[in-house]
């Protein structure tokens, strides 16, 4: 008998930063309405860093859903395989001590256990700074189309999801997205937003410093391809 | 030009150039760091500031009170499960919840498990790169590593000439291969490195084997938790069955994976005492000349104790991990500290970016206030979307600075090992000895940067060697035929009085952490949290006391001040956590630190 591929779907993010959760969400969605073969792990990543090495490396096949800034128009998706994967996937980072998934991999590939095929499926995030929100609905919409994208990919692995009518049991009920959305505090209660340096300007957003940007004293460490 | 001296004994002077690091690497959240150096380089002023709102009180108001860990725990990559027991116990403290025997053994167990996992994931992972050179140790000749490991740790199994130099073609290859991976953005060719290439060699080798093994111990949190990440928590007890005749790996725990446990706090023992204390050690023989980074430490310390031999007892008596206060520097006296005594622990904001409606007064965590108030001081270069320079006369940080008794504290593993030290504590003070024996260096030489590095690495090894007293009486009290786990008398909102508030608190790994709430109609009124990182990351405050991290860069040297690795170090060796989220980055996934040298 053939041993069958470790298949590891996984979200990334936080779900308490608006479409930051969309990866965390998709995992919600697989885990109600999906049922999987044993050789499938559907896990939610949140935001640990260093500690889904393990994962990372049991796997064979790694998907992985997180929502990442390309600089695409809102909510569009992005589909990239094997070893573009880790180019991608930083363009944020993570909450483990600046541990991007990115990091991770890297330290999976330093072990020596790495997976053979991997997929991300990302999505242009429309809203990061709105604290205790949830996905805009365009980043929301995109949910069933990228598990449709992601079950199409398992199937060259032999792996068929049986779509169950009655939702199924949460691991952590107490974030369901429809709960979460309910309970939230009004904005009156619960300011939502950072400070004008996030909100409005671009100091935290992609873009690689030019030379213009920068004061004739200063150095940027940056290290990168030196060694 | 400003000349100051703080009332906690510090010299400030800004005459000197401004160095700028922001953000600070290799820790939790986004945290910025100024200093002014003068023409020999020595830091004369220092600024902390946490650079992003922390919404995490706000999003809980109105919330169901049992649900508020599953939130906690959210809001941050690392320290998890403290966050979401610290839940737990404030709400038990508000409803007068006893939990049973073996929830708080399970509960000990887990959060020394993270207390263990997060220092050596800390020392390997996050602040060896401080001190530890990955680029030449590919000079090292494994033939000279291999007879330093036997020197250092002759018990240590995997010390042949052969193993080091896998490694060492490991990391060729991944180096070659233009993936520096964790080792970029380092500042590899600066003179503050001082280890030979075997001892990095040796420090690499175990920094790869140290993730490796790290897997192992998150296996107890998965085990008691349920599910991996994110373990579940429950407010009167812990959420998991205990069947000691169940088979299989689903549902109950059972004796198959309490033997699994077992085994893993044998195997995390043996890695603390064979690999991580004599790294430390040997690491530590080459740097114990550089004695920077003391700040508030030996002078201003607090401990909120943790790790309850008796469940439902929080009592100083009761607590095996320390609890107290150092003030004035006076170690012969350790202080009680009680969070419930509104004079005890006030937050204050005059240079946070937060409202009160008295900011000369600060607030007891339970009428604390948590309303964003973003503004710069007139004397700030830059605008308020880009700033170049902060303004330290004004407000600078997203951080309260939270005060006990108006004392600015230092807290984390080395203010806990010096209030048990001064407090006479058996077991700590004859592994500080061990320390300083070795060592051959004075006790005042613990109040330094090397000294919390130093504090962490034993305190990992008292907390594994507490799992397996802890994993010992867990076993004996079920043997006996108690395997209660849960006490769910008072779950029913409906038996909850109307207005009630409470507190509770740990010892995270980084340092004393409190959540205190008010539960009002059965929802959330008030949720506060005062973290570690709170305590030492503090900006100044009314009385221009500066905090832990800004002391501890003072009077610090930096060779080249456009490669503040110093600065990194001590600020490392706080293991900061300034809990937020992700923020966007370069395209290829680099956060460029940038260093500005005005």
């Amino acid at each position: 008998m053939i041993e069958l591929p470790k298949i590891l779907l996984l979200g990334i993010g936080n779900l308490l930063w608006a479409d930051e959760g969309f990866g965390v969400r998709v995992v919600e969605h697989l885990q109600k309405h999906y049922r999987f073969p044993d050789n499938v792990q559907v896990v939610d990543g949140g935001t640990q860093g260093v500690y889904l090495i393990e994962h990372v490396q049991a796997a064979d096949v790694l998907v992985v859903f997180d929502a990442v800034d390309y600089g695409l128009p809102p909510a569009s998706i992005k589909r990239v395989e094997n070893d573009e994967v880790p180019n991608f996937l930083g363009a944020k980072k993570m909450s483990l001590h600046q541990t991007g998934f990115q990091e991770v991999l890297a330290l999976a590939q330093m072990l020596g256990q790495y997976p053979q095929h991997l997929l991300l499926i990302g999505v242009q995030p429309e809203e990061l700074e709105d604290y205790g929100g949830s996905l805009r609905p365009a980043v929301k919409a995109q949910i069933q189309p990228v598990i449709d994208m992601a079950l199409a990919y398992l199937q060259d692995f032999g792996v068929s999801a049986e779509c169950v009518d009655l939702p199924g049991e949460l691991a952590d009920p107490i974030l369901n997205i429809q709960r979460y959305e309910q309970e939230r505090p009004s904005p009156e209660q619960a300011c939502r937003l950072g400070d004008e340096r996030i909100v409005l300007s671009a100091a935290f957003e992609v873009k690689p410093p030019s030379a213009s940007d920068m004061p004739s004293l200063q150095v940027d460490v940056d290290y990168r391809g030196k060694y | 030009m400003t000349v100051r001296n703080t009332p906690n004994g510090f010299n400030l002077n800004d005459a000197g150039r401004r160095v700028v690091v922001d953000p600070v690497t290799r820790i939790e959240g986004h945290m910025r760091c100024e200093v002014n150096i003068d023409d020999d380089n020595i830091i004369r002023n220092a600024i902390s500031s946490g650079t992003m709102w922390r919404g995490l009180e706000v999003i809980l108001k109105g919330r169901d009170p049992r649900d508020a860990w599953a939130f906690v725990q959210r809001i941050c990559g690392v320290c998890t499960g403290t966050h979401a027991l610290t839940s737990v116990r404030a709400v038990e403290d508000a409803l007068k919840i006893k939990i049973p025997e073996n929830a708080n053994s399970i509960r000990n167990i887990m959060q020394l498990s993270l207390q263990a996992h997060d220092h050596l994931v800390h020392f390997y992972h996050l602040h060896a790169l401080d001190w530890v050179n990955p680029v030449n140790a590919l000079k090292a000749d494994p033939v000279a590593t291999s007879a330093l490991q036997q020197q250092i740790s002759p018990s240590n199994p995997k010390s042949s000439p052969g193993y080091f130099r896998d490694t060492q073609n490991r990391l060729k290859k991944f180096v070659e291969s233009g993936q520096l991976g964790p080792f970029k953005n380092g500042y590899w060719t600066n003179p503050a490195y001082l280890l030979p290439p075997e001892a990095d060699l040796l420090a690499v080798t175990h920094y790869l084997e140290a993730l490796d093994f790290q897997k192992d111990i998150m296996k107890i949190r998965t085990i008691f938790g349920g599910k991996d990440p994110h373990p579940n928590w429950l407010v009167g007890g812990v959420p998991c069955a205990i069947n000691l005749d169940g088979v299989g790996a689903v549902g109950a725990v059972n004796m198959e994976r309490l033997n699994l446990i077992s085994s893993i706090i044998d195997r995390t023992i043996t890695f603390i005492d064979q690999v991580y204390i004599p790294d430390l050690l040997a690491i530590a023989q080459f740097y114990k000349g550089w004695l920077y980074g003391g700040g508030l430490s030996g002078a201003s310390m607090l401990s909120y104790g943790d790790i309850p031999d008796q469940a439902n007892d929080y009592s100083a008596a009761n607590l095996l991990m320390p609890r107290g206060a150092i003030i004035n520097g006076d170690l012969t006296k350790v202080h009680e500290v009680d969070l419930t005594d509104p004079e005890q622990i006030k937050e204050f904001v005059p240079h946070s970016w937060y409202k009160y409606p008295d900011e000369a007064l600060g607030l007891h965590p339970w009428d604390g206030i948590t309303e964003p108030n973003y503004k710069i001081g007139s004397k700030t270069k830059g605008d308020r979307t880009n700033i170049q320079e902060l303004d330290e006369s004004a407000k600078y940080s997203w951080i309260k600075a939270p005060r006990w008794r108006g004392h600015a504290m230092e807290v984390g593993p080395l203010a806990r090992y010096v209030i048990g030290y001064a407090q006479g504590n058996k077991e700590i003070t004859e592994q500080i000895n061990f320390v300083l024996k070795t060592l051959d260096v004075p006790v005042s030489a613990l109040f330094s940067t090397l000294g919390r590095t130093a504090a962490r690495g034993l305190e990992a090894q008292w907390a594994a060697g507490k799992m397996r007293y802890f994993m010992d009486k867990l076993m004996t009290n079920l043997k006996a035929g108690d395997l209660s786990t849960a006490n769910v008398e008072r779950w029913d909102p409906e038996t909850w009085p109307s207005s009630v508030k409470g507190v509770g608190f740990t010892e995270a790994p980084r340092g004393a952490l409190g959540h205190w709430l008010k539960i009002e109609d059965t929802k959330i009124a008030n949720y506060q949290c005062v973290v570690p990182t709170t305590w030492n990351g503090s900006p100044r405050d009314e009385q221009g006391n500066i905090g832990a991290f800004e002391a501890s860069l003072m009077n610090t040297k930096v060779e080249v001040p456009d490669e503040p690795v110093e600065i990194l170090r001590t600020l490392h060796s706080f293991d900061p956590c300034l809990a937020c989220s992700t923020h966007v980055i370069s395209p290829d996934g680099t956060e460029l630190t940038r260093v500005q040298v005005r």
